[in-house]
């Protein structure tokens, strides 16, 4: 699934971050992130008391060494952001490379086409795409089919089929015609695509803030405006204490106490998520629908395609009694032989394989005659010889051979039954009027399913199947895949009075849909996810698209979603919890001087009250590159209970939030002392 | 508007019931059920008020028991009170005690050294503390016995029979009601050392 | 020792025996079933409405809410002043006590309208009873009530969906005077006359003491406002002493009973909460962490006044209990845990002076205020803080679990966070700032009563003491100067508002919204894991914010103190 991931060392990458870094220096920029931009203001005052210092006399060395971590503090966070800027752009722009370079061959007037480069194209354009050419923008077909590569964009190298009318009529721009001929209308302008969409959302001077950020933002400005405070007040509590304290100390305290390091990975954080979204070949269309995902409680999952392979599939053969195995299995191949349906292929060939067969060619006679399946009589079979060969559902396999003074014997009549009860369906098979037996055709579970759903239970999310089988078969497929519920014989409008009912009960729904008919459910859903393949309306209506077309991607979505939230809990309380160690740092190494007796404070033994202070900045302001990683990969993210997950992230972002610095600091400590800088 | 007017409407209505109606209730009630403590505990010697069985008094005399130090500004002062509100870091405040401390050392002749107990120079919160430890009394019976030219033991078993206990066995510390004590030992004094058949007792 | 764990065990044992059936009591009042009072009390309540126009069935929106909220403060507000102001011209003044300094009257009716009751003034040398009764003692009445009053919007918002409503301000006040402070004070009032507190109108009594000195012995209506004080979690005294003068708390079983009073109600309320949310483990849950942090607070309350004061100690003090302030017939246990209870209860009541105590006992004092009454807390708004803090640790929790955080089915988002945030930081940045100045300006030292650290910890505990509406006091510091007057006014006025509204905003925002089931990826709350990390987020959010300031003040007097350094 991972292709060209730019990995973070990339050295370009580094270069262009590095770069960025200092770009958004620009207090205009910073402005956008509260907290690094007051850490930005007391930089400036800081530098500014150090300069005066060296001028006018005063402590210069020491202001100066805080300054330059202040300085490193902004610049670390910026860097952050930056970096996972250029990640996800470059991202992007390799997506994007394939559609700029492309040309286009307009549709005029008259029924001449004209050559245009691609992006130029305007909406509801006409082009024409034939052999071997790209598809030069986002559009439908209106007319044609064609065979499609879009591995460029999706990284899956089987082409698939797009075609006019139906469910797989949309195509994305980058993507190229292997053959066939296609006219597509172009639905986005340049700059509208969904990729131009992608890209705004991973730049971070356009990117909305979503519900979640912003209600931790409020929080981090909050603590900062109280800290601003605490350490404001320290000066008249030192005073009349007897101790004056210089500002860079207390600009010092009040960086080392401010949630710097959430404050500075916020925004990459968000970013991260986004990208990581890409990876995945998915495309969000805001970044609400992303953290939303990580909210859903119900999902709605088509059985045919998501949950099973698609076609139903003969399994087994249970004999009439007193008839042999051999018979029945020998009756169903000749029955199915002229069945072209998947379902009679995949009698075919469970046939031939029971019989070893298999690779030998198995001809019925010349004179025998084919009766094809047909609605009415709901039964195909062969006709040779007098013998009268069907295969059918059971009651009008019934209804046949009585019509011929036969009777369908108890055993068969059970073993349909019993099949019908396991969810599977049985075909009736037999020869004039003697019944031979029945075959077992059977929705085969696709692949990691099981798993999947039951990754989606421990997640507490509800999932719902919806399905045009009878009940009976769809129970007995919901309680195989171990889905939570279902919906049989479901007409497409269903799904809108479905969700709506989830919705009512509080309740956020997420659905996959690709057909026109899906396009209301999509609307209403909280979490919409369409199939890139899917059709114009579907992925309008929806607020992500997923490139692969992989209904299961709602899985990924949905822990993506649950990564990013977690990421900044998580360091929100790393970031806090360091505090605690800050001010065992800093407060002794202001007042020790003064009141030897608070050194029991000094629990590091820090070697001097200088080192101390300068210890704690550099831990605030290192930290911030080392959580860097942390930040764009996400923390690691396992479906358990909420409890054992919240357990888990207390014990690690909490608790070791409150011992790392401690650790930390006096490692720089001891450095700082190796090194004579203070 | 409508609202201000429902607020003051509200406001005038809560203030009559549980302004007015109800310490008037209470006051009625209790002048009826617990007279005696609802105006003050009051104890009266020969007819006139002496006092309150609750709120301690200024003695100075040696023949009587002194009470804990008051921090008010007229010792024992019932129409004030509060305490000292001396930090423990306070010199000054640990010099006063120091001074406090030498005093009753040398008024109940005690040794230089000789352990104090902390009510005896420790102002209390209320500066009107009725009672002082058993201790504190127990320091000072020597004094008083030779003051009022009593036997040592008479006092000490008054001091005894003076003795509030715990309520419970957990409820409040061991202590001696100040007032009543010297009541009785006027008591005493008067019935030339009969300690025995003092009427004069903790109840009442 | 043994003594004192065996009161603090039984004491906690009546508690609960107590606090139960009244929370559950209470559930009933607040969602309007009968009780088995309201035979009784039913017809003075509709009466009352019929009186002041009040329409029962009427809901309001937040906002509406608040300004009944307002309005009716500000009515409160000004009869107290200008009753104190006028007082020389009224009846019930034997004593004939003039007009009250316009600062102090403007402070006194600020606190005891913000249910701080602080007291810059000495009561029984200051307020004619008049003033006492109809000022204070009602202002002890509806500050209360609304207190309670304002907590059960939130409490109600939990359960209702998508409405614009809240509940009605009056009716909530009304109910909350009528069916759970007047019965209870009227029942306490006259277990406290049993015991020996006054009851009287009559002037103070001249007596004729036996070593022949004249001692004038105030007295007054104080039973009934001892009651009340107790209940509401007030703690203005009749008299300047408080709850240590004799006639407030005459013997160990009214210490008692009014400790019990004042931890009653709102030992109650999360019981309340737990039940009218239809979550009665939510209720424990809450009541737990309120519980932890109270224990924890008083073991080391209790440590560091049984260490005593080591300077006294070597001059030869019998023991080395620190009894300075405090009452024989109380002793050194039952203040301390007296002081516990008030100052996490924002009841203003002292029976021992707290600023003579030792500097790590005040210390547990000053931070159980300073975090904002949130250990049990005032009646109702006690339990408003401690949701406030609630949906703080949960929002983190629910971040860390992946989830946009949920409380009892509601999400928390940006409009819950920003009212969560002033609740927390407004009151501790109002006292730090105002401490900040006092401490920077001559006015403000000149009122110092103790040198040194001590007089850091005096100002701070005062700020910490308005901003949490708590009105106990390290009460060496001459309060009652313009400086200090307006300032504690001005902080009590953002320690009192800055909880309500914002609870009332959040309250009108839940209301709104629709309840999502909880599942398996749902923050249980009401579980261990919610109580550890509500105490967790209580004690970091505190420990941050007030380190320095208590670092300089109480701990540093401590390690001066066992250094024998005095000032």
């Amino acid at each position: 699934m991972e292709k060209t991931t730019p990995k973070f060392w990339q050295s370009k990458l580094i270069k262009t971050s590095i770069k960025g870094s200092f770009l958004r220096l620009d207090p205009r920029l910073l402005w956008h992130n509260p907290v690094m931009f007051v850490v930005e203001i007391v930089s400036v005052i800081t530098s500014l008391i150090s300069v005066s210092n060296l001028i006018y006399g005063g402590p210069f060395l020491f202001n100066i060494h805080i300054s330059i971590w202040l300085w490193f503090t902004v610049l670390f966070a910026n860097f952050a952001e930056a970096l996972a800027e250029g990640r996800g752009k470059a991202q992007a722009e390799t997506l994007r490379r394939a559609q700029s370079e492309a040309y286009a061959k307009r549709l005029l007037a008259n029924g001449q086409t004209e050559t245009i480069p691609a992006l130029s194209l305007r909406k509801n354009d006409m082009v024409v795409v034939e052999d071997n050419d790209p598809i030069p923008g986002d559009g439908e077909i209106v007319e044609g089919v064609a065979l499609v590569d879009e591995s460029a964009v999706t990284g899956e190298s089987a082409p698939v089929i797009r075609e006019a009318k139906g469910d797989r009529t949309g195509v994305t721009g980058g993507t190229r015609v292997l053959s066939g001929r296609i006219k597509v209308t172009i639905t986005a302008n340049p700059g509208e695509t969904f990729l131009d969409h992608m890209i705004s959302m991973v730049e971070s001077a356009t990117r909305q803030k979503t519900p979640n950020e912003r209600a931790l933002e409020i929080l981090l400005v909050g603590l900062t405006v109280l800290f601003i405070v605490v350490v404001g007040t320290l000066a008249p509590f030192g005073v009349y204490t007897g101790v004056k304290i210089t500002l860079p100390v207390l600009v010092a305290l009040l960086v080392c106490l401010m949630p710097t390091t959430i404050g500075g990975l916020l925004p990459a954080i968000g970013i991260a998520g986004m990208d990581r979204l890409i990876q995945h070949n998915v495309i969000a269309l805001s970044g609400r629908a992303v953290e939303a995902a990580g909210d859903v409680n119900v999902v709605l999952l088509d059985k045919t395609g998501t949950i099973t392979l698609g076609n139903r599939m003969a399994t087994d053969f249970i004999p009439a009694a007193g008839i042999k195995n051999e018979e029945l299995v020998e009756a169903a191949l000749f029955a199915s032989l002229a069945d072209e349906t998947p379902e009679g292929r995949s009698i075919v060939a469970l046939a031939k394989y029971r019989l070893d067969r298999r690779g030998r060619d198995i001809k019925p006679s010349p004179e025998a005659k084919f009766i094809p399946f047909t609605a009415e009589l709901r039964m195909s079979g062969i006709s040779w010889n007098g013998r009268e060969i069907r295969k059918g559902a059971a009651d009008a396999v019934a209804k046949f051979v009585q019509e011929r003074g036969g009777v369908i014997p108890e055993s068969v009549t059970a073993a349909v039954d019993r099949v019908a009860r396991e969810g599977g369906t049985p075909l009736v098979v037999v020869d004039s009027t003697r019944a031979l037996g029945v075959i077992y055709l059977k929705d085969v579970l696709k692949e990691g399913i099981k798993e999947r759903l039951s990754q989606l239970r421990l997640l507490g999310i509800h999932s719902i199947m919806i399905t045009g089988d009878n009940p009976l078969t769809a129970a007995a497929i919901a309680a195989e895949a171990g889905i939570d519920d279902f919906v049989a014989q479901a007409r497409p409008e269903e799904k809108l009075k479905l969700i709506r009912k989830y919705q009512a009960e509080g309740n956020l729904v997420a659905m996959i849909g690709d057909g026109t008919n899906d396009a209301p459910a999509l609307a209403q859903a909280d979490v919409a996810v369409a199939m890139n393949a899917g059709t114009q309306a579907s992925r309008e209506a929806a607020n992500m698209v997923d490139l692969d077309s992989n209904p299961t991607k709602l899985l990924d979505i949905v822990e993506i979603g649950k990564q990013i939230l977690m990421t900044r809990g998580a360091l929100t309380t790393f970031s806090v919890a360091n505090d605690v160690a800050k001010y065992f740092a800093i407060i002794p190494a202001i007042f020790v001087p003064f009141f030897p007796m608070l050194g029991i404070l000094n629990v590091m033994r820090l070697s001097t009250p200088n080192s101390a202070i300068l210890s704690a900045i550099i831990f605030n302001a290192i930290i911030i590159p080392l959580l860097i990683p942390l930040s764009l990969r996400g923390i690691t993210y396992r479906p358990m209970t909420a409890m054992a997950l919240l357990w888990r992230n207390l014990v690690i972002y909490g608790i070791g939030g409150l011992i790392l610095p401690f650790i930390g600091i006096k490692l720089i400590d001891l450095l700082i002392v190796f090194l004579h800088l203070a | 508007m409508k609202e201000f007017i429902r607020a003051l409407l509200v406001f005038v209505v809560l203030s009559i019931l549980t302004g007015l109606a109800y310490p008037f209730l209470i006051t009625r009630v209790a002048q009826l059920i617990f007279p005696r403590q609802a105006k003050g505990s009051l104890l009266t010697v020969n007819g006139k008020i002496s006092g309150s069985a609750l709120i301690g008094q200024k003695f100075t005399n040696p023949g009587y028991f002194h009470g804990r130090p008051s921090a008010l500004e007229k010792a024992y002062d019932a129409s004030n009170s509060g305490g000292s509100n001396f930090g423990p870091s306070n010199s000054k405040f640990l010099e006063e005690v120091g001074q406090r401390m030498e005093k009753v050392r040398v008024t109940n002749g005690l040794g230089v050294n000789a352990p104090v107990p902390a009510d005896l120079v420790l102002a209390s919160g209320s500066g009107l503390d009725p009672h002082i430890s058993v201790d504190a009394a127990m320091v000072q019976a020597p004094r008083v016995a030779k003051a009022r030219g009593l036997r040592e033991s008479d006092i000490r078993d008054l001091v005894q029979k003076h003795i509030e206990g715990p309520l419970f066995g957990f409820l409040g510390q061991e202590r001696v009601n100040v007032l009543r004590l010297n009541l009785a030992l006027d008591d005493l004094s008067r019935h030339g050392g009969q300690s025995g058949e003092s009427k004069q007792g903790t109840g009442g | 020792m043994a003594k004192d764990i065996t009161y603090i065990l039984v004491f906690l044992g009546v508690l609960m025996l107590l606090a139960l059936p009244l929370g559950h009591y209470m559930a009933q009042v607040f969602t309007g079933r009968r009780t088995f009072m309201s035979f009784i009390i039913r017809p003075f309540e509709s009466g009352l409405y019929r009186l002041c126009r009040v329409n029962e069935n009427e809901e309001m929106s937040w906002k509406q809410y608040s300004l009944a909220f307002l309005l009716f403060n500000a009515v409160g507000f000004m009869v107290l002043f200008l009753l104190q102001i006028v007082q020389g011209r009224l009846p019930l003044n034997p004593m004939g006590f003039g007009s009250v300094r316009w600062d102090t009257a403007l402070n006194t009716a600020i606190s005891f309208v913000t249910n701080t009751n602080w007291q810059a003034y000495g009561g029984e040398t200051t307020m004619s009873y008049l003033t006492q009764m109809v000022g204070l003692t009602v202002q002890n009445f509806v500050s209360a009530a609304v207190g309670m009053a304002v907590a059960l919007p939130l409490i109600r918002a939990f359960t209702s969906k998508l409405r614009n409503t809240i509940g009605n301000f009056w009716v909530d006040m009304t109910r909350s005077v009528l069916y759970v402070l007047l019965p209870l004070s009227i029942i306490l009032a006259m277990l406290l006359v049993s015991q020996g507190v006054v009851q009287t109108f009559a002037p103070s009594v001249k007596a004729q003491t036996i070593e022949g000195t004249e001692q004038v012995i105030a007295v007054g209506p104080v039973a009934s406002q001892v009651a009340i004080k107790e209940l509401g979690s007030n703690g203005g005294g009749f008299f300047n002493a408080n709850s240590s003068h004799p006639f407030e708390n005459p013997t160990p079983f009214s210490n008692f009973l009014e400790m019990l009073a004042i931890l009653l109600i709102p030992a109650a309320l999360p019981f309340t909460f737990g039940i009218m949310v239809k979550n009665r483990r939510q209720g424990w849950a809450i009541f737990a962490a309120m519980m932890i942090l109270f224990l924890v607070g008083l073991g080391a309350a209790f440590w560091a006044e049984w260490q005593g004061n080591p300077i006294l100690a070597q001059s030869g003090l019998g023991s080395s209990t620190n009894m300075e302030g405090k009452e024989v017939r109380f002793g050194i246990g039952p203040s301390v845990l007296w002081g516990q209870v008030t100052t996490v209860t924002s009841n203003g009541s002292v029976n021992a002076m707290h600023d003579s105590m030792m500097p790590l006992t005040g210390l547990v004092f000053m931070f159980n205020m300073a975090i904002g009454e949130v250990i049990f807390g005032g009646v109702g708004v006690g339990l408003i803080g401690m949701l406030m803090y609630a949906i703080l640790a949960i929002f983190l929790a629910g971040l860390m679990i992946g989830r946009t955080p949920e409380f009892l089915g509601k999400k928390l988002e940006a409009r819950e966070m920003i009212m969560a945030v002033i609740a927390v930081i407004a009151p501790a940045m109002a006292s730090l700032i105002f401490a900040g100045i006092a401490v920077a300006i001559p006015t403000g030292l000149s009122s110092l009563n103790n040198p040194g650290p001590h007089g850091l910890s005096e100002i701070l505990y005062a700020f910490f003491s308005a901003a949490g509406n708590n009105g106990s006091a390290f009460a060496g510091l001459n309060a009652n100067t313009v400086f200090y007057n307006l300032a504690t006014g001005f902080v009590m006025l953002v320690g009192r508002s800055a909880t309500i509204l914002p609870a009332l905003a959040i309250a009108g925002s839940l209301a709104m919204k629709k309840s999502v089931p909880s599942s398996s990826a749902t923050f249980p709350t009401a579980s261990p894991l919610f109580t550890v990390l509500l105490i967790g987020v209580v004690l970091i959010v505190g420990a941050l914010t007030f380190f320095p300031a208590l670092i300089l003040g109480p701990f540093l007097e401590h390690l001066l103190i066992f250094a024998g350094r005095t000032f």
